[in-house]
């Protein structure tokens, strides 16, 4: 054990970096799926709505900015920070740099929230925080895309492992898309105040060109880097196709940003612009399919491990989800499907597909793998949790999703019923007494959700404490040796045991 | 072509510079052609700026994030004509700096709320929605009522806007303040005719929330919704051409 410790500390890579973020994701993704929770509560129970701060309409920007971006961003650091490192074979670049993304990313979160909970908003999904967040996190991007460029820069292998191209991409697009976004106009210096600089329609589509594209590349390209290293790590065989890895990485990047227009079909958007945005989403339905093909077929000659590796399972079922959205979506896309799916709970069905599914399982695979890595033990203090982590969860989004799609498609189609007079059946009210049931289904989903993520912090807590579950067998199925470290109320007697172990 | 793209591996300031080429092309295919106008938004008669007070209510509607739950954009679908009035053109949210289309439909759409419900049923809603509406899932927003409508600095605002486009002429920005007591209290307490000589005859200028003593956040909100979906002047919009009757929706055909 002892050696195991000091391996992390001797170190040539940055890994104490790596270990704040990871830490800073299970935090954020606790806090942000714990707010999910509660909106999704106040739908079934308005009384929940404590004006004036905590109504849903300020608090929704919390969760979504809550787990996209605090949950998923410090992820995509996290993962991001280690994998260059260790396909690199060099230490991070940049001294105290990291550092500085990590607190100021930290502080972007949290001045973001709270100016939601305050009523300062630029009233933009997913590009909520005002012009003085906006900047500081520019500042913290610029920051890290110099650290992640110049790590590779500075790389020893002479090939740029594919996982790299999809972060490099998910970080220079991403900066493109925000500064593109949110060019506003403040009413002067002192106030949060702004007004965006494009109106009316010109903001409808550069807001969805990025917001479409915050879900390509924040939550697409990212990930995907984040799976094509930790999936052939833990099932210890090379990526599938090369060739593969490069026809879908070009052909993503290009794709997607073509597909924005897709979220404002029969609106006063032009047509052609809306047809565009069709044609180029369903297209992308291939690329997608390359990457879940190319990640599934890794395990090529070695499925037995998912039999056996819970970890592995996480992975897998998230490039399942990510293989299901990615066809929904393109379906979706398609005007006269929109038309019935448009403004109804079937998109949001579809977003916690991808979000839980593909988003949240990469991450908990990726972290199951990371952690005990980075604090120096050989696996996760329970397997057996992570199993139940994984049941759990994957209930949960079963629940969540199933309970939207009925929602969605039923209230969609209540909306458009007419009686034999040629009348419209339903009044709006009408609709939404229907969705109780569904949004009760909804909300005990998303706390099984949570449930499972409380799980893997506390496996996490006691990983990191250095301690092994009773009556616990590894990925491939050889009995371990329980342990539990020593506390301060042990005395003499335990150092001892930690001896016998090692 | 693979053994080519060796070299962007081994050349990652290249590799960097094509992702940027790469993304670049789509959004600009899409988003410039937008900006010839003429294409973009119907010429029509009626809409103007929103008045500072409107604008003030425009901007709590953001603050609160009700764009979360409520469309402002009716789409050209029969059953949405029927349910909400003639479908949204561009030109009723040129002025929108962002546009409030929205995403989602938890409540219904307010493209063309104003006017359909009096003021008082706004105060009655907003304060408690279920004492109007029983089975509705809104929060309660009763707190507008006691918070006066942040209007001290509209003419910061209206020459914001006027940089980026909003047609406010410099008498708008001087008479600001009185508009917004113009507006919110009306005839005969206030005289109503440089409101109406800036903004035009449709504007509505009444106490919107009951409450004479105080130019609240709830005056203001209303004001908003009660304008929106009312700018344009549908019957000065061209003939239709009787041969494309049939694509037409319902409502457009009955008229």
């Amino acid at each position: 054990m002892n050696a195991s410790l000091t391996q992390g500390v001797t170190s040539k890579y940055n890994e104490e970096i790596v270990k704040m973020f990871t830490l800073a994701t299970c935090f954020w993704g606790v806090v942000g799926m714990l707010v999910g929770v509660l909106i999704a509560l106040q739908m079934a129970f308005p009384w929940l709505n404590i004006e004036p701060f905590l109504t849903f309409g300020r608090l929704r920007p919390v969760h979504t900015s809550g787990v996209i971006f605090a949950f998923g961003g410090n992820a995509l650091f996290a993962t991001s920070y280690y994998v260059v490192q260790r396909t690199c074979g060099v230490r991070l670049w940049g001294g105290w740099l990291p550092k500085f993304t990590f607190w100021g990313y930290q502080t972007f979160i949290v001045m973001a929230a709270l100016g939601y909970v305050l009523g300062v908003t630029q009233g933009k999904e997913y590009a909520e925080p005002e012009w003085y967040a906006d900047l500081w996190l520019t500042v913290v991007w610029v920051a890290y895309l110099l650290v992640y460029m110049m790590t590779i820069i500075k790389r020893k292998e002479p090939h740029l492992y594919v996982a790299n191209w999809f972060y490099l991409a998910f970080i220079i697009t991403v900066a493109v898309l925000h500064l593109g976004n949110n060019l506003s106009l403040p009413i002067d210096h002192v106030g949060a105040k702004s007004y965006s600089v494009a109106a009316g329609v010109h903001s409808a589509l550069i807001q969805w060109w990025y917001g479409h594209n915050a879900v390509g590349f924040f939550l697409t390209a990212g990930f995907l880097g984040m799976m094509y290293y930790f999936v052939p790590k833990r099932a210890e065989r090379p990526v599938y196709s090369y060739r593969l890895s490069i026809v879908h990485f070009w052909s993503l990047i290009f794709i997607y940003i073509w597909a924005g227009p897709h979220h404002l079909h029969y609106t006063a958007l032009p047509d052609w612009a809306q047809t565009l945005g069709m044609a180029f989403s369903v297209m992308l339905w291939m690329p997608s399919w390359g990457g879940m093909i190319n990640g599934v077929m890794t395990l090529s000659g070695a499925w037995h491990k998912l039999r056996k590796d819970p970890v592995l399972q996480f992975m897998i079922i998230a490039l399942a989800f990510y293989g299901m959205s990615t066809f929904e979506g393109p379906l979706m896309s398609i005007r006269a499907v929109n038309a019935l799916s448009h403004y109804t709970d079937w998109t949001i069905g579809h977003v916690h597909s991808g979000a839980l599914g593909w988003v949240g399982f990469i991450t908990f695979g990726a972290l199951y793998y990371l952690v005990p890595k980075l604090w120096g033990r050989e696996e996760v203090y329970s397997l057996k949790l992570v199993r139940l982590h994984l049941w759990v969860a994957t209930l949960g989004i079963v629940f969540y999703i199933c309970a939207m799609w009925v929602s969605g498609i039923m209230q969609g189609l209540m909306w458009r019923e007419y009686d034999d007079m040629g009348f419209l059946t339903y009044s709006f009210v009408e609709t939404v007494v229907e969705m109780h049931p569904f949004y009760l289904i909804r909300a005990f989903g998303g706390l099984l959700y949570l449930a499972g993520a409380l799980i893997m912090s506390y496996n996490f807590y006691r990983t990191i404490k250095g301690d092994v579950a009773k009556n616990e067998v590894d990925k491939d199925g050889n009995p371990r040796v329980a342990y539990r470290a020593p506390r301060w109320d042990d005395h003499a007697a335990q150092p001892a045991k930690a001896q016998a172990k090692k | 072509m693979f053994k080519h793209h060796v070299f962007l591996e081994k050349n990652s300031i290249v590799l960097l510079l094509a992702i940027i080429v790469t993304v670049l092309i789509g959004g600009l295919v899409e988003i410039i052609p937008l900006f010839k106008y003429e294409t973009t938004i119907e010429k029509v008669e009626g809409m103007r700026p929103y008045t500072p007070l409107e604008l003030a209510g425009y901007n709590i509607y953001i603050r609160e994030g009700c764009y979360n739950c409520h469309s402002q954009q009716i789409r050209p679908l029969r059953d949405e004509v029927v349910r909400y009035g003639h479908y949204s053109l561009a030109a009723e949210s040129m002025y929108d700096h962002p546009f409030q289309w929205g995403s989602k439909r938890t409540g219904p759409d307010l493209a063309r709320v104003g006017g359909k419900y009096s003021d008082d049923w706004h105060v009655a809603h907003m304060i408690n929605p279920r004492s109007v509406v029983p089975e509705s899932i809104m929060p309660t927003y009763s707190f507008l009522m006691h918070r006066e409508a942040a209007t001290l600095d509209s003419h910061k605002h209206m020459k914001a806007l006027r940089k980026l486009g909003v047609p406010y002429t410099d008498e708008m920005i001087e008479y600001a303040l009185a508009d917004v007591a113009a507006q919110a209290k009306g005839e005969p307490t206030y005289d109503t005719t440089g409101l109406a000589s800036r903004y035009g005859d449709k504007v509505k200028a009444r106490d919107f929330d009951g409450q004479p003593m105080i130019v609240s956040e709830m005056d203001a909100l209303i004001a908003y919704l009660q304008v929106l979906g009312t700018m344009v002047d549908f019957s000065s919009t061209r003939e239709i051409d009787p041969s494309t009757l049939d694509k037409m929706p319902a409502k457009v055909k009955a008229k």
